[in-house]
């Protein structure tokens, strides 16, 4: 059965899947209840399910996380809103030093199945704190996992997976992109949810993204098509763990590869990429790994974001770059 | 209601009687045992023509958000009188540390309209020197103010200067952890800040009673300190109380925190929807306790203020939203080098590099090879 969704209503029905297959799970977060959440993702699901599996937080993100780790021991799997990506930090040392750290501290008597969702990324002429892309933070954290979804249909099964899976995820969805649509089958069997996968096949250079920068190495993608060049697209849909066997196998083929992201280059996850791709595919490489991202500075104002995010053109710099090796 | 949380109670409902008025809503003077203000008829005439202005710089604002021209805009319709009796009971050397709604205040300390509209326009984070109004730039991460104010009040402590902090919060804001760690260092060493709180009842969505099962001036209590709760509809009980607290705070006697209990009249911001959270007749019963129809109603009354004295003020009011507009309107973009300039006091070769790549990037489209 295939329904037309957007990302934001594929996330609600996510939800509300994972809600009726298991009464353990609890959604937590500020203005998630009547309002439905700033971004309307958990609309409906207060009135249908009840205050207290839809619970309107006090305004306190460390109580949000902190109280998600009492909960989660109590066999609870809380799943919590993040409203903006700028406002997980007063979170940042319940999920870095607790959430993050239960199951090692505790040698694996006490599980943290905790979903962090937080709506991350640029675009949206926000003023400051409601653009950035924290992933690094998190992914640099032994003991958490991170996804970035791109699309509906992963947005529809991913949060069910990540809500379902026994660790804790930090769920990243690409607000600028809650209202692109897809066709989603809600029967058919999912791709796990820890794999990358190849969007669009090409032979020339491949470029890796996830997140909002799916879409633009699409758009990319298509444009170097005209000029006769051939691209291929990976979503890497999950930062952490990273399914790097898909992209080998794909550099090994294009020699040349390309990691897109809007966070600051230094330290982002394209330098994790492109030293694991370095060794493992140092022989075939024909150029260097290039790196496409925000620049080393704050997100700035609004009227400047479009010179920060890497945009189509930026993406085919790079492949230019890349082909000139 | 299906369900509910559990434990969950009643919502509490604040007893009027601990409310300092001094000014009713029918727009009557009264007196009060702890709190009294002498003004003069200039004085209040000038208070007047700040509450009409700020509302009309807000008016034109949410206009201006609505056909494309802000980016967002953080109404303070209904909370006037808060916002101009805290910013007028301030010493010209105190500081304020704002959130991100104290346009009334930032009128006070003689700020710029356009350079807090520039703010929601996405052209800078605040465009005003906080040195020279003693008003701090907006703070958009809930809370994280607080501290700084207390701080910095520690370091007029440390001067032996007369100088007080007014720090600006919501209610919502209350249940930070950084808010009570700043009220606890506030405590601790005296510091001369003072807590202004606008309980406007909303934390976007969510209202008080989850954030607070007391009266939030009673919290300062557990604290160690005074609270206060002043009708923040009444300008002139806001002028007292603050200038009241702001003074003890000068004169090493430590925090005050104050509760101006008050309504958020708009939405939160221009991209909230009340209607999903809030009964109509809830807005209908602050109506009638609108701040500047009250002290309207006192000026004329008393003779303090005639009909000619009223149009000069609204004729002020749209010289200034046409100023905004046109100010607005006319704005110019930041340059793109701009986000590389700041970043830190002594620029890095790294992101020296990095601006000068920038350069040439966008250079390159200019021969038009793109
Ligand atoms: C740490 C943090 N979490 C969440 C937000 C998003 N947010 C912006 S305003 C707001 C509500 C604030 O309510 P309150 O403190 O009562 O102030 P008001 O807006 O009513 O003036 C929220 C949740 C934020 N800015 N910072």
């Amino acid at each position: 059965m295939s329904e037309t969704l957007t990302i934001g209503k594929a996330l609600n029905l996510g939800l509300r899947k994972a809600m009726e297959d298991d009464a353990k799970v609890v959604l937590m977060g500020e203005d998630i209840g009547k309002l439905g959440g700033v971004f309307r993702i958990t609309d409906g699901l207060q009135k249908d399910f009840g205050e207290a599996r839809v619970v309107d937080t006090p305004l306190a993100e460390a109580g949000i996380l902190g109280t998600a780790v009492g909960l989660a021991m109590r066999g609870y799997r809380p799943v919590c809103e993040i409203q903006f990506d700028g406002f997980v930090f007063p979170a940042y040392n319940q999920i870095v030093t607790q959430v993050a750290k239960i199951h090692a501290r505790s040698r694996g008597r006490l599980a943290m199945p905790i979903v962090i969702r937080i709506p991350f990324g640029g675009g949206i002429g926000a003023v400051e704190h409601h653009s950035e892309s924290p992933e690094a933070y998190f992914a640099h954290t032994a003991g958490l996992k991170v996804v970035a979804v791109s699309n509906p249909v992963d947005a529809y099964w991913g949060i069910q997976q990540a809500i379902a899976h026994p660790d804790p995820i930090v769920f990243l969805e690409p607000k600028r992109r809650y209202w692109e649509k897809a066709e989603v089958d809600v029967e058919a069997t999912p791709d796990p949810l820890f794999a990358s996968r190849v969007v669009r096949g090409g032979d020339d250079v491949t470029v890796l993204a996830y997140g909002p920068m799916v879409k633009t190495a699409l758009q990319a993608a298509a444009a170097a098509a005209e000029e006769g060049r051939s691209v291929e697209v990976v979503d890497l849909r999950t930062v952490s763990p990273l399914d790097l066997a898909p992209v080998h196998e794909s550099v090994r083929r294009t020699g040349r590869c390309v990691v897109v992201h809007e966070a600051p280059v230094t330290l982002g996850l394209g330098a994790e990429i492109a030293a694991r791709v370095t060794e493992a595919c140092f022989h075939s490489l024909e150029a260097p790994v290039l790196r496409v991202g925000g620049y080393d500075t704050p997100y700035p104002p609004s009227k400047l974001e479009e010179d920060y995010l890497p945009d189509l053109d930026r993406v085919l710099d790079a492949v230019d770059r890349a082909m000139e090796f | 209601m299906v369900d509910p949380v559990p434990g969950a109670a009643a919502p509490h409902h604040a007893p009027r009687t601990e409310l300092v008025q001094l000014l009713t809503p029918e727009g009557d003077r009264v007196e009060h045992p702890d709190y009294s203000l002498q003004m003069g008829d200039d004085e209040l005439r000038a208070v007047y023509r700040d509450l009409v202005l700020v509302r009309r710089w807000d008016v034109e604002a949410t206009a201006l958000q609505r056909q494309g021209e802000l980016g967002i805009w953080a109404s303070l319709l209904g909370q006037e009188a808060a916002q101009i009796g805290a910013g007028r009971a301030m010493a010209a050397s105190d500081m304020a540390f704002p959130t991100y709604r104290e346009h009334g205040v930032a009128w006070a300390r003689g700020v710029d309209p356009l350079h807090v509209i520039s703010l929601f326009r996405g052209v800078d984070n605040g465009g005003w020197d906080p040195v020279a109004t003693g008003f701090n730039l907006y703070t958009v991460v809930i809370g994280a103010q607080t501290l700084h104010a207390t701080g910095y009040a520690m370091g007029i402590q440390r001067d032996g200067a007369e100088q007080a902090v007014l720090a600006f919060l919501g209610d919502g804001a209350t249940s930070q952890g950084e808010v009570n760690e700043a009220m606890i260092w506030a405590a601790s060493f005296s510091a001369p800040v003072v807590f202004f709180c606008q309980n406007n009842q909303y934390a976007i969505s969510v209202p008080l009673e989850r954030q607070s099962r007391v009266p939030l001036y009673q919290r300062a209590a557990g604290f160690g300190f005074p609270g206060v709760r002043v009708d923040g509809n009444d300008v002139l009980a806001v002028l007292a109380v603050t200038r009241q607290a702001l003074q003890a705070a000068r004169e090493g006697q430590g925090p005050t925190f104050i509760e101006a209990f008050t309504y958020r009249m708009g939405a939160h911001t221009t991209s909230d929807d009340p209607t999903r959270y809030r009964l109509a007749s809830e807005l209908e019963e602050w109506k009638l306790r609108d701040p500047i129809a009250r002290l309207k109603a006192h000026l004329s009354r008393s003779s303090i203020a005639d009909a000619a004295f009223f149009e000069s003020v609204e004729a002020e009011a749209d010289e200034l939203a046409a100023r905004i507009r046109s100010g607005t309107l006319d704005m110019p973009d930041p340059a793109p080098t701009e986000m590389f300039d700041h970043v830190y006091a002594e620029q890095t070769p790294q992101l020296a590099q990095q601006r000068a790549d920038f350069v040439a990037y966008q250079e390159s489209f200019e021969g038009g090879e793109h």
